[in-house]
């Protein structure tokens, strides 16, 4: 596969501050990579890089074989990009915004005007293409933001943090748009929201401290959870003791008491890398206990990336 | 060429999204006439050019021409726009220099529109509309040195209100260093290379020349090269600072 987005021991140095360390990476067509790490981790400043706003200290990035820094306009003309926070010009209007922004990129008149328009489609912002963006609630400006990204259908897109601020309706619909695009272009999204990487990556990076810590699929990301393929268990009359039972199941590796939402529940949590859901099923039928609720976990996202980060940090 | 005179549009049509292009362009008239015929005796002179109206522009663009430039850069930077500017595919001189012009026509606007002077004085006597010419484009060419002073500080701050201070502060001195006050504070004591120096740093030494009818290119060539080193200092301010 050809890599539309190639990332080459990037680093960037604030002074005594290393923000972005040694990071490598490729992203070719119909990939989606999500961009993982806490506040600060150095993804905004990798993203910076990537689209030419900052110059790295060491490294380099080119997108679609075009060097970022030997080539900046040329470069630059292939990426589609959503800085942090979406910034549109705040009295300026979506239709003048984007006008410019087509302008620009090089279109005019018809070209222009069919280009806008379906952008506005795509982020469905024709209810508030006559109001200054200032005046636009939080998910308009975003979904702008979305559209000046998407107006000259680049091969590459940059979004840091595309979801940020949305409600569930609107990061659902944005997320849509990111999987409907992706076929056709090579994506990196960042995010603190784990579930994001669920619903719309194909591949996950961890960064901490400016370092990359993992580079994987989000399946087997979570797959690095402890907690995979544990058996959660709900039994239907809590006064029955079935912990020394399970404990002895050959590959348990420890029992655990949750209370969440849902109710009271009995985590069995396997040895690394068993699955243990047969073994638990036979016991709780042979044992004729009364269930309530029993299923397999993956393993929460949210765990490995706690795990992974606070080891880093 | 095509991608700056884009950049120029959006920036002057910015101008006039906001009451500011407004109010500037008030106050800079009613201050201009306040100060050709009250102070200036525009009427009691009894002398048929513009001389009155033209010396105080200085000082009127020591005031208002930081509250112009004062957004070029800050407001981009302070709003994070800088990041989606200088992500397109576009050159930094294209940047610097369609902002530059943008507020240099807006002055340009504001200074044509003091044309009812030009007329009072040709329908009360005969000037030497030569001098009258060569004043506005000192004029214009004073304001577009106070305006690039101005977008290359306003580079060096989030803040337009620090912009604005900052701004003033630099054109105050670039302005002053050639007055009377100073130099005559310094005559006597201080080196006259000193004193030749710091006049022809300042702006009412050439614009002066200009508007007495001394018609001479290198006072030209000062301002516009005051404007050119600006320019480049402001593309490397905003290459430095644009991170921050």
């Amino acid at each position: 596969m050809e890599a539309k987005i190639e990332v080459r021991h990037l680093t960037k140095r604030f002074g005594p501050v290393t923000a972005v360390d040694d990071v490598t990476f490729a992203v070719g067509r119909g990939e989606v990579l999500g961009f993982l790490g806490p506040n600060g981790a150095g993804k905004s400043t990798t993203m910076k890089m990537v689209t030419g706003f900052l110059a790295p200290t060491r490294g380099t990035a080119a997108i679609c074989g075009l060097d970022i820094i030997a080539q900046p306009i040329a470069a630059k003309r292939h990426v589609g990009y959503l800085p942090e926070g979406a910034p549109a010009y705040p009295d300026m209007t979506p239709a003048g915004f984007l006008t410019f922004v087509a302008r620009i990129r090089g279109f005019d008149g018809a070209e222009a005007k069919r280009r806008i328009a379906l952008a506005v489609e795509r982020t469905a912002l024709s209810s508030v293409m006559q109001q200054p963006i200032e005046t636009l609630s939080k998910g308009f400006k975003r979904r702008v933001g979305l559209a000046q990204a998407l107006l000259h259908d680049p091969e590459v897109l940059v979004l840091d943090e595309p979801t940020d601020g949305l409600d569930p309706n609107q990061k659902h619909e944005v997320r849509n748009l990111i999987t409907a695009l992706a076929p056709e272009k090579a994506i990196v999204i960042s995010t603190h929201i784990l579930e994001e990487v669920d619903a719309v990556c194909t591949r996950a990076i961890v960064i901490a401290g400016g370092k990359v810590l993992i580079d994987d699929t989000p399946g087997k990301f979570a797959a690095r959870s402890r907690l995979h393929n544990s058996v959660r268990l709900m039994l239907a009359d809590p006064a029955i003791d079935a912990r020394t039972a399970l404990l002895r199941l050959p590959g348990v590796a420890a029992i655990e008491f949750i209370e969440d939402g849902e109710g009271k529940a009995l985590l069995v949590v396997p040895q690394e890398g068993r699955a243990i859901i047969a073994e638990v099923t036979d016991l709780v039928r042979t044992a004729g206990w009364p269930v309530a609720a029993l299923r397999v976990e993956r393993g929460k996202l949210d765990d490995v990336f706690r795990d992974i980060t606070m080891k880093a940090a | 060429m095509r991608t700056t005179f884009i950049i120029f549009r959006r920036e002057l049509a910015s101008y006039f999204a906001t009451p500011l292009a407004y109010i500037f362009i008030v106050i800079f008239l009613v201050m201009a006439g306040t100060f050709a015929f009250f102070i200036g005796n525009f009427f009691n002179r009894g002398q048929a050019d513009l001389q009155p109206f033209f010396q105080f522009h200085p000082w009127l663009y020591l005031v208002l021409i930081p509250a112009l430039s004062m957004r070029l850069w800050a407001e981009e930077r302070k709003s994070g726009t800088i990041e989606l500017f200088l992500t397109m595919p576009i050159s930094m001189t294209q940047a610097v220099l369609g902002k530059f012009l943008a507020a240099w026509a807006f002055a340009g606007i504001a200074l044509i529109l003091t044309f009812p002077f030009w007329i009072t004085v040709n329908l009360l006597g005969s000037p030497d509309n030569g001098v009258i010419v060569a004043s506005y484009i000192g004029s214009f060419l004073m304001a577009g040195a106070y305006l690039a002073i101005g977008g290359a500080l306003s580079a060096l701050t989030k803040s337009q209100i620090i912009a604005f201070v900052v701004t003033a502060a630099v054109c105050f001195f670039f302005t002053v260093s050639g007055s009377s006050i100073v130099l005559s504070f310094l005559n006597g004591w201080a080196p006259a290379g000193v004193m030749t120096n710091l006049a022809f740093f300042s702006f009412l030494t050439h614009f002066n020349a200009i508007i007495r009818g001394v018609i001479d290119l290198r006072d030209l060539v000062f301002f516009v090269t005051v404007i050119g080193l600006c320019l480049f200092a402001n593309a490397i301010l905003v290459d430095l600072k644009k991170a921050d």
